[in-house]
């Protein structure tokens, strides 16, 4: 395949913006540098997720241990949820939404480069945030979840719970501003001839994510709205003794968390339908299934938050109504797998880092799957909820689902972002010992569970038979950490040593296999037009489309449509054969004859750095945390910290409305 | 007097495409009307509020209904969702849908229909 | 906000729409959950309030310590509800005017769009004088947003529309003053269309609010 060991005269860091140094990283407006920035502080923050995880698996791997005490081991297992979920898994996939989407479709970034960057300073100091509380011992303690009355002032009167409903109300901003920027670059900046049904999987399920992100995150603002004002103001939503439900929260909190659980799989997933494929040399089994399956489950996932509550009493046909919703979401759930199988099945098989990982999802997740339409019932979820069955269920959905997915999307995209492979014999040992690790952490908690091991529990008692299990997780969970270090150390050797990556080391079929690793600032220089599904194949290796719809000369299809109006053909944009980018059939063979125009010498216009999006983000985030003095008696301060933060984030946020993004001609 | 004709999508210095006007938007001599209609419909809720109408069951569902006249009047014409691109439409009746789907379960979860 | 589009670097939009637009359109989706949070609780609170005052029903001995009037009033919200309906025909009217701007039937007050602002502000701030002066005379009349489960969701539901409103109308005032200064003409169509969007859904949700709340006991 590709000569990619013949050095090529482009460094592997040359292409990126212009300007070196902190301050052009922390003015970008680049999705490239941004997705970079996601990247690599979601992976700093799963390794301190992971090191919560250590000390509660440490803690629980023997009876009645002494290594924390109740009270820490509740911030532990609280802490480990929420920085798993919302500082990494969420962020990594965004890591992969910024650097990865526009390149996909064939744009030259996101729709609005300002608000991407904001979204991502917003996330970094709202996850800072959330982590300062463990410098005052008051890490957050009631759980991801959060569940009031148990979270309201009488219960928790402590700042911990403050810092975390102040935390994910700024998490959610960073969401909410990504989701807007990414329907509009998805629906707007396509390539001509990339009409919905040629978009690659993963901007697909990117796609379906952001709608999950904008109907989802509402509603746990306004929970936290309502927790916020029971703690800081004495309203009364979550105080039973006013008449308050104390179902209030759990309904408003898993009409949010249950399409969450959504949006933290389907990058995964669609990480796997771009990985498959290409080392299977296959197009994708079922295209418009694996579409359409993705929406449906995003719908009906609207449609299931109660089954977290089969065992708070709502009733008999509240909980059939749940049963049956949930059973049917395992359906179109369960086609992936099946399409997934059978893009495998006859293809020309290469078993890389990336490779593996896909598979891995594929398998696992099935038996997160499994135990998931287990609690379906309503009946066997009432043995299995607040048992370690359920802590099986979701870490096999989301360890060995969804991190395993992301993990082979690092493996095969690193190349592209930073111009050199990661080590495979690296990758292999990595594998290979978080696979093991993943499935000797996680499997014995079926059993933990069944056996009737609650969850939340800071230790336990000798003789009730769950100790083997318990020793067995730890044993993992040690496991996992080794070769999540390994990973480490592959990404920061490689970044300096690894092998040169060229365009495309894999012989891939979508666009962002057709520019240099890592692409210039402005992506593409002449916008490609896109003729199928898999427009890199269709001009390198035809015979593996051939069974893939595709537009010929004059095809309607590959023009760009606006309301069945005509508004430009595939010949305004041909660029076939284009030294500078587009789909360029000898791309894997030209870098070492390609001199790379800069943007002015093309005439691109570039937005404009600017530092502007990193202050609204720093004074939103002072603004929020000023509400912490309410509690520390200090109502005035708290009262003008607000307001001194509100106006200077106003200020920084006109001069960033007002300013141009980028620069005029003539 | 005034050139009651003057559409939108003919001034040549509105970027309509940009827009998504697909359709003429209406002028001031539809939206008269419609401003008409709405106040009307507000006229006859409150009015209906005061009548002993106001203590039958059917009195809810006639208000829903009215209710329902004005946001979807507002929203086809003022916000001209009927005039624009369909695009417009899919993003709005989507979230709508579900929010209205949301609002309803909960209703029902907390036995506000009745109850048992 | 006075950027022209760079068109001639940039590939035509896949859709030929407006960046922007789309955006304010997703935007406006993830305020319909929003509000349909808000609104479920307090249709779900609704009757469940231990202590008076209540929204339609007087109160008295031995329920109440004292007599309490029902505290919503109909005949003043009925007006602010008007005033709020007649800012969406105005913002409608500024529109109209700033993509006429100069052009036959357009002259005098049909086609100020200075004018149709302003008057649209000032609608808006007439209605929140309104919510202020409601607010008000519910805490002396013993409501407070902690008295009980009605006033912390009355409240909260009407002072999150409150908020809105008054983006809207610092929205709109910050036009106002970019038209005095510089003028508002076709090509600022689209942004004037999408703060007119803003405001129309902010008057939606006040239909669904003034229905719900006010006019259902």
């Amino acid at each position: 395949m590709a000569t990619t060991a013949a050095a090529p005269a482009i460094p592997a860091t040359d292409s990126y913006v212009g300007t070196s140094g902190v301050w052009s990283w922390l003015t970008t407006v680049d999705h490239k540098r941004i997705g970079t920035l996601y990247l690599f502080t979601s992976l700093f923050f799963f390794l301190v997720g992971g090191i919560e995880a250590g000390l509660i698996r440490w803690q629980l791997a023997q009876p009645n241990m002494h290594l924390v005490s109740a009270d820490v081991y509740n911030q532990l297992f609280t802490m480990h949820g929420t920085t798993m979920i919302f500082l990494g898994i969420m962020p990594l996939s965004a890591a992969f939404f910024n650097y990865i989407v526009p390149l996909q479709i064939g744009a030259r970034d996101v729709a609005f480069p300002r608000l991407n960057a904001f979204s991502y300073w917003v996330y970094l100091f709202g996850s800072l945030f959330m982590n300062t509380s463990w410098i005052f011992g008051m890490a957050p303690n009631g759980g991801w979840f959060g569940y009031a009355p148990l979270t309201t002032m009488a219960y928790s009167p402590g700042l911990n719970i403050d810092f975390w409903m102040l935390g994910l109300q700024i998490l959610g901003v960073s969401s909410l501003a990504a989701a807007f920027n990414f329907i509009t670059t998805i629906i707007n900046m396509r390539a001509p001839g990339m009409n919905l049904m040629r978009m690659p999987m993963f901007t697909w399920m990117a796609f379906i994510v952001q709608f999950l992100l904008v109907l989802a995150f509402p509603v746990i603002t306004i929970a936290l709205v309502f927790l916020q004002f029971d703690r800081f103001f004495g309203t009364n939503f979550y105080t039973t003794t006013a008449g308050a439900d104390p179902l209030l929260w759990q309904h408003l909190f898993w009409i949010f968390g249950h399409p969450e659980v959504y949006i933290l799989i389907l990058p995964a997933f669609g990480l796997v339908s771009e990985i498959l494929p290409t080392f299977s040399r296959k197009p994708i089994f079922g295209y418009p299934v694996m579409v359409y399956s993705g929406i449906l489950i995003a719908f009906l996932g609207f449609g299931v938050w109660a089954h977290h509550m089969f065992a708070v009493g709502m009733g008999p046909i509240a909980d059939s109504v749940f049963a049956v919703t949930t059973m049917l979401i395992a359906i179109p759930t369960g086609v992936k797998i099946f399409n997934w199988i059978f893009t495998m099945w006859g293809g020309n098989l290469r078993f890389t880092v990336a490779m593996k990982y896909a598979i891995s999802l594929v398998g696992l997740f099935v038996i997160g799957g499994i135990s998931g339409v287990m609690h379906a019932s309503p009946p066997a979820d009432l043995q299995q909820t607040d048992t370690y069955f359920i802590v099986a269920h979701f870490h096999y959905v989301l360890v060995a689902g969804s991190m395993m997915g992301l993990s082979g999307g690092i493996y095969y995209y690193f190349p592209k972002i930073t111009g050199r492979m990661l080590s495979e014999k690296v990758g292999n040992w990595q594998f290979w010992l978080t696979f093991i690790g993943v499935n000797l952490t996680f499997m014995p908690m079926h059993w933990a569970g069944l056996y009737g091991m609650p969850r939340r529990i800071y230790r336990y008692d000798a003789g009730q038979g769950w100790e083997i299990f318990n020793l067995l997780s730890t044993i993992g969970a040690f496991i996992q950490l080794i070769a999540a270090l390994i990973g480490i150390y592959n990404i920061l050797k490689s970044r300096k040593s690894g092998e040169v990556a060229g365009n495309d080391p894999w012989g891939g079929g979508t666009l962002e296999w057709s520019m240099p690793s890592p692409p210039p600032e402005y992506n593409f220089a002449t916008i490609p037009t896109v003729t199928s599904r898999y427009p890199l194949w269709d001009v390198k290796t035809p015979g593996l489309v051939a069974d893939v719809p595709h537009s010929r000369h004059g095809d309607e299809r590959s023009d760009i449509a606006v309301g069945g109006r005509h508004v430009g053909s595939m010949h305004d944009h041909m660029s076939a054969g284009t030294p500078e980018g587009g789909v360029n059939p000898h791309a894997h063979q030209a870098s070492s004859k390609v001199s790379l125009k800069t943007a002015e010498e093309l005439g691109i216009p570039i937005p404009y750095p600017t530092i502007k999006p990193l202050f609204v983000a720093l004074f939103m985030t002072l603004m929020f945390g000023s509400l912490l003095l309410i509690h520390e008696n200090m109502l005035k301060e708290a009262i003008t910290g607000v307001i001194l933060c509100a106006a200077t984030m106003t200020a920084f946020l006109y001069s960033w409305l007002t300013a141009p993004l980028e620069p005029h001609h003539a | 007097m005034a050139n009651d004709d003057i559409f939108t999508h003919t001034n040549p210095d509105v970027d309509v495409h940009a827009m998504g006007e697909v359709h003429e938007h209406p002028t001031w001599k539809e939206y008269k009307w419609v401003a008409l209609i709405l106040t009307l419909i507000t006229v006859v809720e409150v009015w209906i509020y005061y009548t002993p109408f106001s203590k039958t069951p059917l009195f809810v569902p006639v208000l829903l209904i009215m209710s329902v006249a004005k946001f979807t009047i507002v929203v086809m014409f003022y916000m001209h969702l009927k005039y624009d691109h369909k695009l417009f439409r899919a993003l709005f009746t989507g979230p709508l849908t579900i929010a209205m789907a949301t609002l309803i379960s909960l209703l029902f979860l907390f036995e506000k229909f009745g109850g048992k | 906000m006075a950027t022209a589009v760079a068109t001639h670097a940039h590939p035509p939009t896949s859709t030929g729409l407006d960046h922007r637009k789309i955006a304010i359109w997703a935007f406006i989706g993830s305020e319909c959950m929003l509000f349909a949070s808000l609104i479920s609780t307090y249709l779900i609170y609704k009757g469940r309030s231990i202590v008076g005052p209540f929204p339609h029903e007087a109160c008295d001995p031995p329920r109440c310590a004292t007599h309490l009037n029902a505290i919503l009033n109909i005949p003043v919200t009925s007006q602010s509800t008007f005033v709020l309906l007649m800012s969406s025909l105005f913002m409608v009217l500024a529109l109209e005017a700033v993509e006429n701007k100069g052009k036959p039937g357009y002259s005098g007050i049909r086609g100020s769009s200075k004018f149709w602002l302003m008057a649209t502000a000032i609608a808006g701030a007439t209605f929140l004088g309104y919510q202020a002066f409601e607010f008000t005379s519910f805490v002396h009349e013993g409501l407070t947003i902690r008295t009980n489960l009605f006033g912390s969701s009355f409240f909260t539901l009407t002072g999150f529309h409150g908020a809105h409103v008054t983006a809207g109308v610092l929205w709109l005032l910050t036009l106002f003053a970019i038209d005095v200064k510089r003028g508002l003409g076709p090509k600022d169509a689209l942004l004037v269309d999408i703060s007119a969007l803003y405001w129309h859904f902010v008057d939606v949700v006040w239909i669904a609010i003034f229905t719900l709340v006010y006019l259902i006991k």
